[in-house]
């Protein structure tokens, strides 16, 4: 063992502190494991404070029609059928009892007029299903995850960013990482990990993510060895903000359009009755994304290159009860009063569908040991999220992956961390100080969301990706290069570094997925493959390195059990 | 548009000084945005929270041209632009380097609360009006800009025996919600210091989220803790209430 560095020892590390890393905290407590749980800012500031719109479980208060197979339904069918119907059918049976128990532990949701929680229309959902408090559903969540976790005495590391997963013969071991307080590092020891730490929109430059997402997550895993799915599936989220500059990509929730918010183009069309004129507005995102990108294309586009949506027809008072942070966030940003005019909106990069491959009942990836759970993993939400799955999404396989994570510990011994492994971790780490190359971080990261943005956006074709490619390959040259001045103390530009090295991986993994994958689909959509594929609507792109090389090979999705079928049948090839 | 010039401290706990830097405005610049810049091409290395950039997460505080803010809702456009724009860390928390401070002691007075624990029996109705006053509290970001401010913290250091306004904001979420059925009184005079506020009202002027600290939490919780020590029956009755 390597004594060089301050050591913690834990059953079960828990990398990300978002809801589905405190959800797996506070399960594998409750298992009686020891847990630790680690976090690049301070707790409670994860991305999923900022969820705003709700969280998707068929309980049934408002629209008593719902149940879980209808909400199993919708979500095939947003997912156009890449789904892992095994993570659809536990989802939608279980979201309902987690959002109980959320209440249960505090949470304070909106109510029904006979006191039960109140639930929102969202696109793509065929009854209102989405439980919330205003448009700040995320802090509600997190901070009651947060203060029940506390209190059951989970340990907690906060501003601390790991950049190495050690694995011991073909088994997880422990992570290495550093403070980013004082820049030293640390070493856990730990019998099985499970990672939650987000998505990757950091790698777009028009954004709704903070500076956290940048895909550590996946390429910790795929370091690690284990294998990664469905990567080209990114998606963008509809309605961003455009203007002013420094808030573009700063998210407008789909709670506007839920509450009844209508899209305009600059001729005052309601252009959505061009594309989905059943659904209109609230269609599922990957086609409203596509309409507002084509409208603006087609030189139909607001002054600032996005379209209108509108909500000022409703009463000033409920406008400002239902949606309190989007009229503040417009008042206070943009200086436009959204009780009174529309708002400019265009399509942001939100949400990572890919991930880390998991199996539906655990959360276990392909490496023994390491689980996944969140917006990391992939599988359940297929070629395109729905609105409000993602919080259901973080209690329901956060919880699954607590205990699987909790019982695999106990069945093994502490596994050996190798000094071999942590040397070269602390020489990676280290390098940009050493180096006097005076490759930038920031002007790097510029680079590739540039590349990222132009060639691996809403819409891509062939040689767009093929371009992408060669650029990736150049940056990841220079990033060898990159050079770092200033100490080891909280610096910005050492910690994007590593970050960077992330954004890399899975910036390659998600162009090498979308280059492959010869169809339109959901959230990918290539100009050259318009229509779905028959055959690419059966498999999955799986990502795993290979002799030190990212490699790529598809793998049949899984057969879908009768009863299910016949809970879509008729639906297949449905809503391109 | 015109450059303008950020003041900004830079240093670590143990020495440091401000350090001019001028930037080109843009429309709509928040002083997040200015920071970032500064990062981006002069000063790699300036330390700086943030997370959501949209007043979110409370990651941001900090003290611009003397006063406590997010500095992702501050309008560089609201500053007046012919003199330089301070920008010095929070005062009341150790600074660890340039705009970062040490906020772990908010960590360690929240551990205190006793969590929410339902009464016995609940059939988990509330109704909206009841919930209501509870979500204010709620939607407190912890941003510890009002801990910031706070003068018991702030001029008197009494970090060992005050909770400050961030924590009784949190506690009155927690004594006021409709189905709550712990008291957290006696913690709140005996370990909290509640009695050391004396409703200057500084802690709600500087709260981003508009939550009206002093009179709808403070007060009330005031209000409780005489009750609960000199008129228990009346407590009881309120906490059955669920009021
Ligand atoms: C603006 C916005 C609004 C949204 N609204 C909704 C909504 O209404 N409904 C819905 O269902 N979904 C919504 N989403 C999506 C949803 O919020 C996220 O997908 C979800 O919160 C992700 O949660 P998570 O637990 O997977 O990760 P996060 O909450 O992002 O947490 C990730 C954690 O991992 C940590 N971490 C990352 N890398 C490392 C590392 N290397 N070392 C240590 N720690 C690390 C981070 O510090 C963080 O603690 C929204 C997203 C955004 C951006
Ligand atoms: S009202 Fe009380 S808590 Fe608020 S700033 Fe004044 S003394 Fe502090
Ligand atoms: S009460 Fe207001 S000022 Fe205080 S921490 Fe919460 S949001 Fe910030
Ligand atoms: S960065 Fe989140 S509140 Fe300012």
């Amino acid at each position: 063992m390597n004594d060089k560095f301050e050591t913690h020892e834990h059953d079960v590390l828990i990398i990300g502190a978002g809801g589905a890393g405190l959800r797996a905290a506070i399960e594998a407590l409750g298992h009686g494991a020891s847990v630790g749980i680690v976090c690049k800012s301070l707790l409670g500031k994860a991305h999923t404070v900022m969820a705003e719109g709700g969280i998707a479980a068929a309980m049934a208060n408002v629209d008593a029609a719902d149940d879980w197979r209808t909400h199993f339904g919708d979500t095939m069918r947003g997912g156009k059928f890449l789904n892992n119907w095994r993570m659809a059918q536990i989802h939608a049976q279980e979201a309902p009892d987690r959002v109980r128990e959320l209440e249960q532990w505090g949470a304070l949701f909106d109510r029904t007029d006979d006191g039960r929680i109140l639930q929102r229309a969202f696109g793509g959902h065929s009854f209102k299903r989405l439980c919330h408090v205003g448009d700040r559903t995320g802090l509600e969540m997190i901070r009651t995850l947060q203060d029940r976790g506390v209190q059951m005495g989970i340990d907690v590391y906060m501003e601390c960013t790991i950049t190495r997963l050690l694995s011991d013969a073909g088994r997880i071991s422990g992570a290495f990482g550093y403070w980013r307080e004082n820049g030293r590092f640390v070493v856990f020891k730990a019998k099985s990990i499970v990672l939650a730490t987000g998505g990757i929109g950091k790698a777009w430059p028009i954004t709704s993510n903070s500076w956290e997402y940048t895909g550590d997550g996946m390429a910790l895993a795929y370091e690690a060895g284990a294998e990664l799915m469905d990567m080209e599936f990114v998606q963008f989220h509809p309605t961003g903000m455009v203007w002013p500059p420094g808030v573009q990509g700063l998210l407008v929730t789909e709670a506007v359009r839920g509450e009844g918010g209508i899209l305009r183009n600059k001729n005052g069309e309601r252009f959505m009755e061009r594309y989905d004129p059943k659904r209109m507005e609230l269609s599922t995102r990957d086609v409203v994304a596509r309409a507002i990108y084509t409208e603006v294309k087609e030189g139909r586009g607001t002054e600032h290159g996005g379209a209108f949506l509108d909500i000022s027809h409703k009463p000033a008072e409920y406008v400002k009860r239902k949606l309190p942070s989007m009229y503040h966030q417009f008042l206070e940003l943009a200086d436009v009063d959204i009780t009174k005019g529309p708002m400019e909106v265009g399509p942001t990069c939100h949400y990572m569908m890919g991930g880390v491959r998991v199996e539906a009942e655990t959360a276990a990836s392909t490496l023994p040991g390491l689980f996944a759970a969140g917006e990391v993993a992939a599988g359940l939400h297929g070629a395109n999220r729905l609105g409000g799955n993602s919080l259901s999404d973080l209690l329901v396989f956060g919880r699954r992956a607590g205990v699987a994570a909790a019982e695999y510990a106990k069945k093994q011994s502490v596994a050996s961390v190798d000094s071999a492994q942590i040397d070269a971790a602390e020489r990676e780490a280290l390098a940009p100080f050493e180096r006097s190359t005076n490759e930038n971080p920031y002007m790097l990261h510029a680079d590739l969301q540039q590349t990222m943005q132009s060639l691996v956006g809403i819409f891509r074709i062939e040689q767009d990706l093929q371009s992408a490619l060669g650029k990736i390959a150049a940056l990841k040259e220079r990033a060898q290069r990159l050079s770092i001045s200033g100490s080891r103390m909280f610096n910005p530009g050492w910690h994007l570094c590593a970050d960077l090295k992330s954004m890399l991986t899975v910036s390659e993994a998600v162009t090498l997925c979308a280059l492959a994958r010869k169809e339109s689909r959901g959230a990918h959509s290539r100009l050259d493959f318009p229509k779905f594929d028959p055959i690419w609507g059966k498999q999955n792109n799986i990502i795993s390195r290979r002799g030190g090389e990212m490699s790529l090979q598809q793998r049949p999705t899984p057969e879908m059990p009768q009863e299910l079928q016949k809970l879509v049948d008729g639906e297949k090839g449905a809503g391109a | 548009m015109p450059n303008v010039t950020l003041r900004i401290f830079r240093g670590d706990r143990e020495s440091g000084k401000t350090a001019d830097y001028e930037i080109p405005l843009t429309p709509g610049m928040v002083v997040l945005d200015a920071l970032h810049y500064v990062q981006k091409y002069q000063a790699a290395d300036l330390a700086v929270r943030w997370n959501c950039k949209a007043g979110k997460c409370g990651s941001c505080s900090a003290e611009v041209n003397g006063r406590p803010r997010l500095t992702c809702k501050t309008r560089m456009d609201s500053l007046p632009q012919d003199k330089p724009i301070t920008i010095l860390p929070m005062k009341s928390f150790p600074v660890i380097k340039d705009l970062v401070t040490d906020v772990s002691w908010n960590y360690k007075v929240n551990k205190k609360i006793p969590a929410f624990q339902p009464r016995p029996g609940t059939d988990w109705k509330m109704w909206q009006k009841d919930v209501d006053r509870v979500q204010e509290f709620r939607k407190c970001i912890e941003c510890f800009l009002c801990q910031n401010v706070c003068h018991v913290l702030r001029d008197h250091d009494k970090h060992e025996e005050f909770g400050g306004p961030r924590f009784f904001v949190r506690i009155a979420g927690l004594e006021m919600h409709p189905l709550d059925g712990v008291s957290r009184t006696a913690l709140l005079k005996k370990e909290l210091g509640l009695g050391l506020c004396n409703i200057t009202k500084c802690c709600t002027e500087v709260c981003p989220e508009e939550i009206h600290i002093t009179n709808n939490a403070i007060i009330p919780l005031k209000e409780r803790v005489v009750d609960e020590f000199y008129d228990p029956v009346l407590r009881l009755v309120r906490k059955i209430r669920g009021a």
